[in-house]
């Protein structure tokens, strides 16, 4: 296994990360602040198809980014009014905003399917990136950094100020938090907004990096591995951004096990591969939740709805 | 106002519907922008173009909502597609009433059908009136197992049930994938990923000739009323209402919260797998990649619309396969994308959980000037 083929492992693996971590991301902070939203997919391809468009009829994929940052926040309303305002259940309304946002996207980008755009270029000269060494740094579209930068900010926000504690606060206990004259409603919304925003941008980086082209449901089921990824990684930023790297490791050996077999058929096959995310979510979620009494580092009001004691 | 806002949650759907399918009415393939210097427009050229728009809009109501109740012949291909959705949709009312969430009754459905193709496979070459039962009642078994695991991990590890049992739905569906395209793929067939068609003593009886009715369609009414009958007049039933709505009464009562998770994951869980089974045995005659049809989730809005009664479940999941009979239609006569009946589909649950709040508080007009309490316009705490 020579250097070159590592680093371009390295590299495709950045790559098929990033919209997961995106979309993790912002998952994370929505359940830091109590609310589940299992509509990330939908989320994710409601900016993948804004993104595209955006492209599409301005050639401008910075401008895509802003555009899928905003349906993916104003697709997340939907579901905060539904589970914020009107209390709904909101695993229920979760699993709705999927197969709204699913739809959405197909009939919006039915006449787009097949047709190409034209995709985020590096961020740096190609000239960086000539050696190697070069190419491991410098090789990445812009989002890529922006991922890194936003992970940073993630993590200073929530255990650095005091916004972040709020956050937190009202997602451990809504009551208290709101006794103490906080909005739990108000911060509830802006998490929801912030996860949508996300997600957004994570399912635009389908067609602004990774395939320059619409499809109907191209996301193909990362929302959900973005959810197991919050869980896996113990809702934690840090752990986040390992855990999207190592999801997307996993990702890349499927493609190698379907394309090349070899080595990595041997030990599994392709599906075994995809399905590997799952199983180790699933392990991670029962280890957190028996090491520490009362469900570990969940959030103590996850999918809970706020009612103020009356 | 409990069996009004169903109704009025399909009536809605369909009007905002019609509104949304106007607006986004797609482009034909290849679509191109307008030229730069457009010509100038008149009104009755923006009126015809608003018109065409709403026409669309209709139309897109109509064939899914409509068409398939006014078009006799698709009546067998409702009560197919009802099926599946009210069988898996009475095993998750069960658990949605004692506040367990299994959502992952996609991944049972899977397993089920599955587990009873395995048995399918061994029998290929024998005869006899024993092998179909023994498919259905692999199905079952293999539903409950896959719903096992969550409840383990529920009452052994205090593990969130909601998300082990999603994750869980995608580790069966890549484990059908590898099935189907690998050590189960039909030798004869062409290297298509798919399983053998099944056998004539491995086919569930037709019982409307020239349509798809089988026996699973009535096995499944009975299942509903049986569970109906457990959930309002059993102990069963009432442990299960006791542990969701007042779980520290519960525990006084002396009702097991452990015992309750085992028995609603088993049951759901085996309701869907018998649910994959009827459809292998039944309409598809096979597995294939195409296998798993969103059911397992599309269960869980039949289940919100039938108000969790099992009854109600019959009805909601009747009108949930029209849209699934209607996306068809639409696909073939308007060019839909089959996935927009999914807007259809989650519009119903969304406009059903918002009304939701007319049962649980009652909206009063009250001042706005000193506000006693942060949400003055509702007045009574919830009701449950």
């Amino acid at each position: 296994m020579s250097i070159d083929f590592l680093i371009s492992v390295i590299i495709t693996v950045v790559g098929a990360s990033t919209p997961i971590l995106f979309a993790g991301l912002g998952e994370l902070v929505t359940e830091k602040s109590g609310v589940l939203n299992l509509g990330v997919e939908g989320m994710m391809l409601v900016g993948a198809i804004a993104g595209f468009a955006t492209v599409d009829m301005t050639g401008n994929p910075w401008l895509a980014v802003v555009v899928a940052a905003a349906a993916g926040a104003a697709v997340s309303m939907i579901f905060a009014v539904l589970t914020l305002s009107l209390r709904a259940n909101q695993v229920a309304t979760g699993l709705a905003l999927t197969i709204f946002g699913t739809g959405l996207s197909t009939l919006i980008g039915h006449g787009y399917t097949g047709r190409p755009i034209k995709p985020f270029t590096t961020l740096f000269p190609a000239a960086l990136a000539n050696d190697p060494i070069g190419r491991l740094f410098f090789s990445y579209s812009p989002l890529v950094y922006f991922s890194f930068i936003m992970v940073a900010l993630v993590a200073w926000f929530l255990s650095r100020t005091r916004g972040g504690l709020i956050l937190r606060a009202v997602g451990e206990n809504d009551l208290s938090a709101h006794s103490i004259g906080y909005s739990v409603i108000g911060v509830r919304y802006g998490a929801v907004a912030f996860g949508g925003a996300m997600a957004g941008i994570g399912g635009a980086a389908f067609p602004l990096v990774l395939t320059p082209l619409w499809a109907e449901g191209l996301t193909g089921g990362r929302g959900w591995i973005a959810i197991a990824l919050v869980v896996f990684a113990g809702w934690r930023p840090g752990r986040l951004l390992i855990g999207a790297y190592f999801f997307g490791l996993l990702g890349t050996l499927e493609l190698y096990a379907k394309a090349s077999g070899t080595v990595f058929t041997a030990l599994l096959p392709s599906e075994g591969w995809a399905a590997l995310p799952y199983v180790a979510t699933v392990i991670a979620l029962a280890i957190i939740s028996a090491s520490k009494a009362g469900g570990g580092n969940a959030p103590a009001c996850l999918s809970k709805p706020f009612t103020p004691a009356a | 106002m409990l069996y009004a806002t169903p109704v009025g949650a399909v009536i809605v759907t369909m009007i905002v519907g019609a509104l949304v399918f106007s607006l986004i009415t797609p482009p034909p393939q290849g679509f191109s922008l307008p030229p730069a210097n457009p010509p100038p427009v008149d009104l009755s050229t923006i009126l015809t173009s608003i018109g065409s728009h709403l026409w669309f809009g209709l139309q897109a109501v109509y064939q899914v909502f409509i068409a398939p109740l006014v078009t006799s012949y698709k009546w067998g291909d409702i009560a197919v597609k009802a099926s599946p959705l009210i069988l898996i949709g009475v095993g998750l009312a069960v658990g949605n009433r004692a506040a367990i969430w299994n959502i992952g009754a996609e991944g049972q459905y899977v397993v089920g059908a599955l587990a009873g193709t395995g048995i399918g496979l061994l029998t290929q070459k024998m005869t006899g009136v024993w092998i179909l039962p023994s498919m259905l009642v692999a199905g079952l078994i293999g539903g409950a197992v896959w719903g096992a695991i969550p409840a383990a991990l529920k009452n052994w590890f205090n593990v969130n049930e909601t998300l082990s049992s999603l994750m869980l739905t995608y580790v069966a569906i890549h484990l059908m994938n590898h099935l189907v395209t690998g050590p189960w793929k039909d030798p004869t067939g062409f290297s298509f990923p798919q399983t053998p068609l099944v056998t004539a003593d491995q086919t569930l009886p037709i019982l409307v000739p020239g349509t798809y009715v089988h026996l699973g369609i009535v096995i499944t009414l009975v299942i509903a009323v049986i569970v109906w009958f457990l959930m309002s007049r059993s102990l069963f039933g009432f442990q299960v209402r006791v542990v969701g709505a007042a779980p520290s009464a519960a525990r006084h009562g002396g009702f097991s919260q452990k015992a309750t998770v085992w028995m609603v994951f088993l049951l759901s869980g085996a309701l869907a797998g018998l649910a994959g089974i009827f459809e292998v045995t039944g309409p598809f005659g096979q597995m294939s990649l195409g296998f798993p049809q969103n059911y397992g989730f599309t269960a869980i809005i039949v289940a919100f619309l039938g108000r969790l009664n099992p009854l109600g479940v019959i009805l909601a999941g009747i009108v949930l396969a029209i849209t699934y009979v209607g996306g068809d239609m639409a696909q073939s006569v308007l060019q839909l994308p089959n996935a927009s009946k999914g807007i259809f589909q989650a519009m119903l649950l969304f406009f059903l959980l918002a009304s939701d709040i007319l049962i649980r508080y009652r909206v009063r007009v009250v001042s706005s000037a000193p506000a006693p309490m942060p949400n003055a316009a509702v007045a009574r705490s919830p009701a449950e």
